[in-house]
């Protein structure tokens, strides 16, 4: 492995702790994410996965009563000192594990960050809306009732438009929380090629309760447990026959969990 | 049809026939009364209609209500329909704004504790009986007035309209409160991760979201505004005359068939027209009702 130097991580995590009132769910966590990988998250549910995601873009600010120490730094920047908590969030794509459609049409979903961010001429969100449509790889399906509710898709096409929506602003990083939880395997597998696309000019977070996607997709694959990194390293080597500890083999072979 | 689950006896599919019919039955009974109500108003107000001293386009558009006039008895309710109108404007004009702000406040931007306090306060507001709120117009409100307007009466326009908006703020915070609280979290949260402030939350997504909620706050507001008696008798003066600015006495529809009816000789053309004014507040809320269930279903169609 070549030596890795501070500019190629794009986000570095360090000690991380995360409490709800009194119960601590995520005990002092460190590692890094490169620029431009994807980096596999497994591990069995209740294990901190969306909580570390939440602390990742602050949305974690609006769980009453939590208390999270450490640091967590985006392009070298502390999240928790950042001057304008709005663009640090617009840095990073968020897709929950259900779609979420906000109750407008299409288009205005995928406008909704530009707008909220002071982008207001027709011909550039126009263009916008349709180049994130395209990259999510829904343009073709809705092209001609981008004015209808959203939430009247399918629920694949609704978990591909909170994709487009999620892309709007243009992130660096996207973060995507057991995106296929509700979709059926074709459809998982379209969204798995918009990520291969993606993956050229992003930083990719993928959580997910599918071990073999992570194995398809991501270059480096994080195992957390109970709030812990069993452990951290290239996706080969841990669905290989040897990772380091023995309860990664176990997880991914589906022994335990 | 089925007899109820394999295992369960035949007596509880009959059990459960009985309430059903008492289930119906209860909901059918709110038609009847409504219907009755209408009819029994209808009836007691109908013969003045054949009358040929009566004219109902006089009663609709003429301000001349000289209903015990010796010689020259005449019935017109215009300066009336425009006193209920223009409090019951005046009222919304302040309380919608006023209860949508404090439900956004207590729904989106304060904390725990507070929001309980206020929430007990307001429940508080709205527990106070309609004859005290016209007892603060007529005394506390209509001398503030006076000092500050130099108004020669105080009781008026303004006075209902201030009365009123108070009375109807806490039916418009509670409902508003809780159809915002019904917008799911998610839509918080995924707003909020594409890099929103809290205010572009509550504009773009909130209120959007709980738009048939908050119209239907907004309603019932002004159902009270229309409907309400006691205070507005107390409050606006009862002088009919048709407002030319918010400093004058009005009298309103309830507070004309309040004042009168006991008065009026049952069976004379007098008590018969306040039952027609009494029809017509029903036509007027029937209206309101009819209007925001064609906007309601306009929205969800969409
Ligand atoms: N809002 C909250 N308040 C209190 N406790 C919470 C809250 N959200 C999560 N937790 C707790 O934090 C722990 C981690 O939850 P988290 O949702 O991060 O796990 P996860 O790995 O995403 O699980 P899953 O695979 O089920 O999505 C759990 O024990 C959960 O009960
Ligand atoms: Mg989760």
């Amino acid at each position: 492995m070549v030596n890795v130097t501070a500019s190629e991580n794009h986000i570095e995590v360090r000690e991380l702790r995360l409490s709800y009132g009194v119960k601590e769910v995520i005990h002092g966590i460190s590692f890094d994410i490169r620029r431009n990988e994807i980096l596999g998250v497994i591990g069995p549910a209740q294990s901190g996965k969306t909580s570390l995601l939440r602390c990742l873009n602050r949305t974690i600010d609006f769980t009453p009563d939590t208390h999270v120490s450490g640091t967590i730094t985006v392009d070298g920047e502390d999240v928790r000192r950042v001057r304008n908590v709005y663009a640090l969030r617009r840095k990073i794509g968020m897709v929950a594990p259900l779609p979420v459609g906000l109750p407008l049409s299409i288009y205005d979903n995928v406008a909704f960050a530009p707008r909220s961010a002071g982008l207001n001429r027709k011909g550039e969100l126009d263009l916008m809306v349709e180049q994130c449509l395209r990259q999510a790889a829904l343009w073709d399906e809705v092209k001609d009732r981008l004015d209808s509710l959203g939430t009247k898709l399918s629920g694949g096409q609704q978990q591909r438009l909170t994709i487009a929506r999620a892309l709007s602003h243009q992130p660096e990083i996207l973060c995507l929380d057991e995106f296929s939880i509700a979709i059926d395997p074709v459809t998982t597998m379209r969204i798995e090629d918009v990520l291969k696309e993606l993956r050229r000019h992003m930083t990719i977070i993928l959580v997910t309760n599918l071990t073999q996607q992570a194995r398809r997709l991501a270059d480096r694959t994080m195992f957390l447990w109970k709030g812990e990194i069993v452990e951290l390293d290239t996706t080969n080597v841990i669905f290989s026959d040897k990772p380091r500890d023995s309860r990664t083999r176990d997880y991914v072979e589906g022994i335990f969990g | 049809m089925q007899c109820g689950p394999p295992n369960a006896p035949c007596g509880r599919w009959g059990g459960e026939k009985i309430l059903e019919a008492l289930v119906y039955l209860c909901g059918f009974s709110a038609i009847i009364f409504v219907l009755g109500i209408f009819v029994f108003v209808f009836k007691e107000a109908l013969p003045v209609l054949t009358n040929e001293n009566f004219s109902l386009s006089q009663f609709l558009f003429s301000s001349d209500w000289y209903p015990t006039s010796e010689s020259n008895k005449r019935y017109g309710v215009f300066a009336m329909i425009a006193g209920t109108v223009s409090v019951t404007g005046l009222a919304m004009v302040i309380a919608v704004p006023f209860g949508l702000g404090a439900a956004i406040y207590l729904s989106e931007f304060c904390g725990q504790k507070t929001r309980e306090t206020l929430k007990i306060v307001i429940e508080f507001l709205a527990a106070v009986p309609s004859v005290v709120w016209g007892f603060i117009g007529l005394t506390v409100m209509s001398k503030l007035i006076v000092q500050y307007t130099g108004a020669p009466v105080g009781v008026n326009v303004l006075n209902g309209g201030i009365i009123l908006a108070l009375m109807s703020v806490p039916i418009i915070v509670s409902i508003s409160e809780d159809a915002l609280k019904a917008v799911p979290d998610s839509y918080r949260e995924a707003a909020i991760a594409l890099g929103v402030t809290r205010w572009q939350l509550v504009w773009r997504v909130l209120l959007p979201a709980a738009k048939q909620g908050l119209l239907a706050a907004v309603l019932l507001g002004v159902g009270r505004g229309v409907g309400e008696t006691m205070a507005v008798l107390m409050a606006t003066g009862h002088a009919v005359h048709i407002p030319h600015s918010v400093l004058d006495s009005v009298r309103t529809l309830t507070a004309n068939i309040a004042a009168e009816l006991g008065e009026a000789p049952a069976g004379s053309d007098h008590y018969r027209v306040l039952f027609l004014t009494g029809v017509l507040l029903f036509t007027i809320t029937f209206g309101v009702n009819l209007i925001a269930d064609t906007i309601v279903r306009g929205i969800r169609r969409k």
